[in-house]
């Protein structure tokens, strides 16, 4: 196997996606949203319940299976590292996560900031499999800012 | 698949496939992949697996040259100069459709549109067709298995028109219900737009008989040929069908040009697709009167160089040994069966009896896109996701399939590369 693909699905992307954190339905929620990558079918459901600017809690399932191992895996890690933060904590994960997926191959990626979400870090290998990774950060990005009235979507 | 015959090569065909001349009955796939230079390079460091030949073929170098020839020596607007070059430049255009004509065993060229492709001709038929003939409470009859291309267009005006769309179910090998469809050509039935070959299942569908009993009910028929026509011998007179659609690049041509087949005294009846240059005949601030069909739909300078291209790659196929692709890709087929169902945890996606050299997948407990990644890595390109069939991956309750879909010039030896990927993906994930 060549060492990018083992970049792209290291020991944790694997885990995850096999276990995924977190893959639940919250209930009462205070938000739910549908997240939708049409370019290969993925689908996120995710629900997160907040107490004033705190998330308390957060869950996601993948209707019918419909989730690569990257996209569940980016939704579970996801779940986990913004479960018990404020929004605008959530709010800046979300943008250091996606300038790390689209910054360059050689590009350092910020390990303090980004904690155990630079397990995706590979992904800047395979330009067609970025909106796997980001599809569940988008979806959290509608949750937070309350812009979904329609599913939300990569494209 | 049974043998099948293909029209004997334009007597000016430029250039033969390699393999042309040789002993019979032994197919030389060698000999025939060394006319695609795309075949001879290597991906991720090696040697290209091209499994993909349903979303687009490789070109043969007659085409690649045709094409390069053509902007080099023979560049020049169609049907308007009146000196020498323009005149070359019109009778190659003309030229091809003569060729597409006798492709599809046309009466006439005239009923040759040439488009952008099959989606081009699909959204040609639904608009001026479709607005043109279709009532309130009329019904569009498509199949379970279509592509997007033959849905949308027709629920475009069947939302215009007030009318709606019905679908020929299929069972779960991927078949057509044909004695339910039957049942579904009634007097409200306004038009029956059925594919030929599916891109995502593989399955032949039997349109002879489906075509005989709309026919006999006065309903006009369209079949999406642009998965048919790589692989079978095509006759619209013997078919009877009112359209056809074609895309070139299917068919180892260039991307952006089709055929539409229509039955001449559809076209004359038919209103304009689109307004433009070459599709009048006089242009006054009060009123237009259009050009004589097939140029009353196909305004503006078209794809020259594209249909040039083209036209080189129907005298390939023209000149192919087609009983031996036949088998050839028979044997693939079956070989490639064979070889993916015996790996744990895969699931054959379309089954049905009669099917062209394509074959979907499904492994457990991983995505199909993760699939695709991995077998790339190892320059094994197949095509992961819906396929533009979404209907078809919710009747089999699935987000996505691997297909490797395959074309003549395809080998046993990459069925072997592609299932070893496989087991590499399973190894990964296990």
């Amino acid at each position: 196997m060549t060492q990018d693909l083992r970049s792209l699905y290291d020991d944790m992307i694997v885990d995850h996606n096999r276990n995924p954190r977190n893959f639940k339905v919250v209930d009462p929620a205070t938000a739910t949203v549908e997240g939708d990558n049409p370019l290969c079918g993925d689908k996120i459901s995710l629900t997160l319940r907040r107490e004033g600017e705190v998330i308390v809690d957060i869950g996601f399932v993948t209707p019918m299976g419909r989730g690569c191992a990257i996209s569940k895996a980016s939704a579970s890690l996801m779940t986990a590292a913004v479960k018990g933060k404020t929004v605008d904590e959530a709010e800046r994960l979300f943008q250091a996560f996606h300038s790390m997926i689209i910054s360059d191959v050689s590009a350092p990626v910020d390990v303090k900031a980004l904690g155990k979400l630079v397990a995706l870090a590979g992904v800047r290998q395979f330009p067609s499999r970025t909106k796997c990774a980001s599809l569940a950060w988008h979806t959290l990005h509608a949750a937070l800012t309350g812009t979904a009235a329609e599913p939300v979507t990569t494209e | 698949m049974a043998a099948v015959s293909r029209p004997a090569p334009a007597p000016a065909a430029p250039a033969a496939p390699a393999a042309r001349g040789r002993a019979p009955g032994r197919f030389e796939v060698e000999r025939l992949r060394s006319d695609f230079p795309l075949l001879a390079t290597t991906a991720r460091g090696r040697p290209l697996v091209y499994l993909d030949n349903a979303a687009t073929s490789q070109k043969p170098r007659q085409v690649l040259e045709a094409t390069d020839r053509y902007y080099r020596e023979q560049n020049a607007n169609v049907h308007r100069g009146v000196y020498g070059l323009s005149e070359l430049a019109t009778e190659l255009y003309e030229g091809v459709r003569a060729k597409a004509a006798r492709f599809l065993h046309a009466r006439e060229s005239r009923e040759i549109v040439l488009v952008r492709g099959a989606t081009d001709g699909i959204n040609l038929v639904a608009a001026s067709w479709g607005r043109a003939n279709l009532k309130p409470g009329d019904e569009v009859l498509v199949s379970a298995m279509e592509h997007h291309s033959n849905i949308v267009p027709w629920q475009l005006v069947c939302e215009e028109r007030g009318a709606r769309l019905r679908v020929i179910p299929m069972d779960r090998t991927g078949a057509l219900l044909l004695d339910e469809a039957e049942q579904l050509i009634t007097e409200r039935t306004g038009i029956v737009a059925i594919v030929h070959v599916s891109n995502s299942l593989g399955t032949i569908n039997d349109i002879t008989k489906l075509i005989q009993c709309a026919r006999a009910r006065g309903v006009p028929v369209l079949v999406d040929g642009a998965q048919a026509a790589p692989h079978l011998p095509i006759d619209v007179q013997a078919l009877d069908c009112d359209f056809y659609v074609v895309s070139a690049h299917k068919m180892f041509g260039p991307t952006g040009v089709g055929l539409l087949y229509a039955k001449a005294a559809l076209l004359e009846a038919m209103p304009p697709y689109q307004g433009g240059g070459d599709m009048i005949r006089s242009v006054t601030f009060e009123k237009t009167t259009f050009a004589p069909i097939p140029a009353k739909f196909e305004a503006g300078t078209p794809n020259i160089a594209g249909v040039v291209g083209f036209g080189a790659a129907l005298d390939y196929v023209a000149a192919l040994p087609w009983d031996q692709i036949a088998a050839h890709e028979a044997d693939l087929l079956a070989y490639a069966n064979a070889t993916l169902a015996a790996i744990p945890g895969v699931t054959l996606i379309g089954t049905a009896p009669r099917k062209a050299s394509v074959v979907s997948f499904v492994l457990d407990g991983v995505h199909a896109h993760d699939v695709g990644t991995i077998v790339d890595q190892e320059g094994i390109c197949i095509r992961t996701g819906h396929h533009c069939t979404q209907p078809v991956m919710d009747f089999f309750g699935i987000p996505a399939t691997a297909r490797a879909s395959f074309a003549f010039y395809n080998t046993r030896e990459e069925v072997d590369a592609l299932a070893a990927a496989v087991h590499q993906v399973r190894k990964l994930f296990s």
